[in-house]
């Protein structure tokens, strides 16, 4: 990695990061809430579940990443996904039954999977 | 599932970031137009820099509530080789974990506004005080220091600006009392974690007697929001002494536990039924705590009261750092003052009297009335002993610790009655006034609760009724928990 130097290199390395996930565009994004409560609430088997689910289907546009707490205590486990062209969708309740089902049925088949959690929040982006 | 509104109410500031980006990869920071914000604070003097802060009416989150663009501006002007900036971390309220959330999900917000902070202030060197008990949070702090430090956004000549800036940490050992600035200081000096009294303040004399600012972690991330949207933005959300959002940590008999973050000024009844969709099982809410051991309790009175600094305080209660406790008509307000007594009475640091025996004291009296054997001399001696350490306590800790009774005393005038007069707790939660008895006209005789008695205190003939030796009943409730025909009474 090499020193940001000015404010124009800073915008450049934003454009550089931004070029490459839009490279990523078209893929299914799974980000999985992993902070300390929601890995004790059992994130990590939800996540070590939806990799498996995904590797035993073999499917190849799917991308994980963590993330820090996504503000449902009463949903834990949370799991946001993505789907290509598509509005991100929480879910909360993800024990290791439902995580497979949100592969198998949401991002394989986009089918409805019970336990969406609605966006009461207005986020401000900078 | 519980039901929630899809009704925006929340306003997402301090917490934009978190479960939406990898906190342990600053390019999904820089992504979101990270470090822009210290960036253009770089490109403005450090006094401009104290001014929009100052404009934006940013207040400390931390509980106390103080400008923080006025605390910045003392520093500014008060003249030293050195100057710190801290982040406190030292979160310990219980049932408060917004700083932890926001550490462990958007660490570089933190990190950003700590140089900004710095910059304004004229302090080359930033502490984060953080709790021993957060490994996650220091690890993914930890990462996120490493990282901008390897991209020159902490360290020398930052943006080529010939501002130097970076940050270290130190550790709590989790004493509450550490949260108090003064407290932090010494702790973070290796002294004993014990408030000196101010003046001076920190600001003038901190740590190692070096103009200190230390600045709240949700307090931190509000900043870089601030320098890249203006004071404008942010002082157009909430009412006109407190500016933006809080966030809150929801817990207790509450449907929707979680993280809230809503612009000061709403409504206890919003936050309650709106967003925490009301208390579980269709039971009645009875109060909430704000502001944990320092604050006070609001009652179903207080629904349509707009939430800020100063109607908290008006209401005996305070922001604190945002721990919102509810409870609801099972919950006996005596128990729950005695609750937070008991956790101020192992958090006194012992320095001062008022807060090392006037805890104590405090919760004897408490104890004796929820143990049925209050008078009616209590009453007024638990409030001039309350006024008192009010009055002469230290630090905020001893200061505050009065609150959870006094707002309760009032508010709840009927239940400390009640336990003192009657020897009767109305929610039915201290044991010692219980009494169990068995309506004869309910009770089948099935004899299942003489099998989980433990004193073998129930008697009678199968399939007639049975009684209750009320001198024998440790009054541990398991007849009527196993009741099927709620033929159990209790008292």
């Amino acid at each position: 990695m090499s020193t940001i130097r000015n404010i124009d290199e800073l915008k450049a390395k934003r454009q550089e990061i931004l070029a490459r996930k839009a490279a990523g565009n078209g893929k299914t994004i799974i980000n999985v809430s992993l902070a300390t409560c929601s890995i004790a609430a059992g994130g990590r088997a939800a996540l070590e579940a939806m990799q498996d689910e995904v590797a035993q289907n073999g499917l190849t546009g799917v991308e994980f990443m963590q993330s820090g707490c996504m503000t449902y205590c009463y949903a834990e486990p949370t799991v946001e996904i993505t789907l290509p062209g598509k509005a991100p969708v929480v879910f909360g309740g993800v024990d290791e039954g439902r995580a497979r089902e949100l592969v198998t049925e949401y991002v394989m088949k986009g089918e409805p999977v019970e336990g969406i959690i609605p966006v009461n929040y207005e986020r401000v982006v900078l | 599932m519980p039901a929630t509104t899809t009704d925006k109410k929340q306003i997402r500031i301090a917490t934009r970031n978190c479960g939406f980006i990898d906190p342990e990869s600053i390019d999904d920071y820089i992504a979101i137009r990270g470090y822009e914000a210290l960036a253009k604070a770089l490109t403005m003097t450090p006094a401009e820099v104290v001014e929009l802060i100052k404009t934006s009416g940013l207040r400390g989150r931390g509980g106390g509530g103080f400008p923080t663009g006025v605390k910045w501006g003392i520093a500014l002007g008060n003249q030293a080789d050195q100057k710190y900036i801290v982040c406190n971390a030292d979160e310990g309220d219980p049932g408060a974990f917004m700083d932890r959330a926001v550490l462990e999900g958007d660490p570089h917000s933190v990190v950003e506004a700590m140089a900004i902070g710095g910059y304004a202030i004229g302090a080359t060197i930033g502490t984060v005080y953080i709790r021993a008990e957060y490994p996650l949070a220091i690890k993914r702090l930890r990462k996120a220091i490493d990282d901008a430090r390897t991209y020159g956004l902490l360290g020398k000549n930052i943006f080529g600006s010939g501002f130097d800036f970076d940050i270290e940490l130190k550790y709590g050992a989790g004493a509450f009392v550490c949260g108090e600035e003064t407290a932090l200081i010494r702790s973070m000096e290796g002294k004993r974690g014990e408030p000196v009294t101010k003046p001076p303040f920190p600001a003038q004399s901190g740590y190692w007697e070096k103009p200190t600012i230390v600045n709240n972690v949700e307090t931190f991330a509000n900043v870089p929001a601030i320098v890249l949207k203006g004071a404008d933005w942010f002082s157009s959300i909430g009412t006109a002494t407190s500016k933006g959002t809080k966030v809150f940590a929801l817990a207790g008999k509450i449907v929707n536990v979680g993280l809230i973050e809503v612009p000061m000024g709403i409504t206890l009844r919003e936050v309650i039924f709106e967003i925490g969709g009301g208390c579980p099982d269709g039971k009645k809410f009875k109060a909430v705590q704000t502001g944990g051991p320092s604050g006070g309790a609001l009652s179903y009175k207080d629904l349509d009261v707009a939430i800020d600094y100063e109607s908290l305080i008006a209401r005996k209660s305070m922001m604190g750092s945002g721990g919102m406790v509810v409870m609801d008509e099972d919950d006996c307000m005596v128990s729950v003052a005695k609750f937070f007594l008991d956790f101020t009475m192992d958090e006194t640091c012992g320095k001062c009297t008022p807060c090392r025996i006037g805890s104590k004291r405090l919760y004897e009296i408490l104890d004796k009335i929820t143990k049925g054997k209050g008078t009616k001399a209590d009453l007024p001696r638990l409030k001039s002993l309350c006024d008192n350490i009010k009055d002469t306590a230290l630090c905020g800790l001893g200061q505050t610790m009065p609150n959870p009774i006094l707002s309760t005393m009032d508010t709840f005038a009927n239940e400390y009655e009640a336990h003192i007069n009657e020897k009767k707790c109305p929610a039915h939660v201290c044991t010692a006034m219980l009494t169990y008895t068995i309506d004869p006209a309910k009770c089948t005789g099935c004899t299942l609760c003489t099998k989980v008695c433990p004193v073998e205190c129930i008697t009678g003939t199968k399939k007639q009724p049975h009684t209750i030796d009320a001198t024998k009943c440790i009054k541990c409730g398991a007849c009527y928990d196993k009741c099927k025909f709620d033929s159990i009474i209790k008292q």
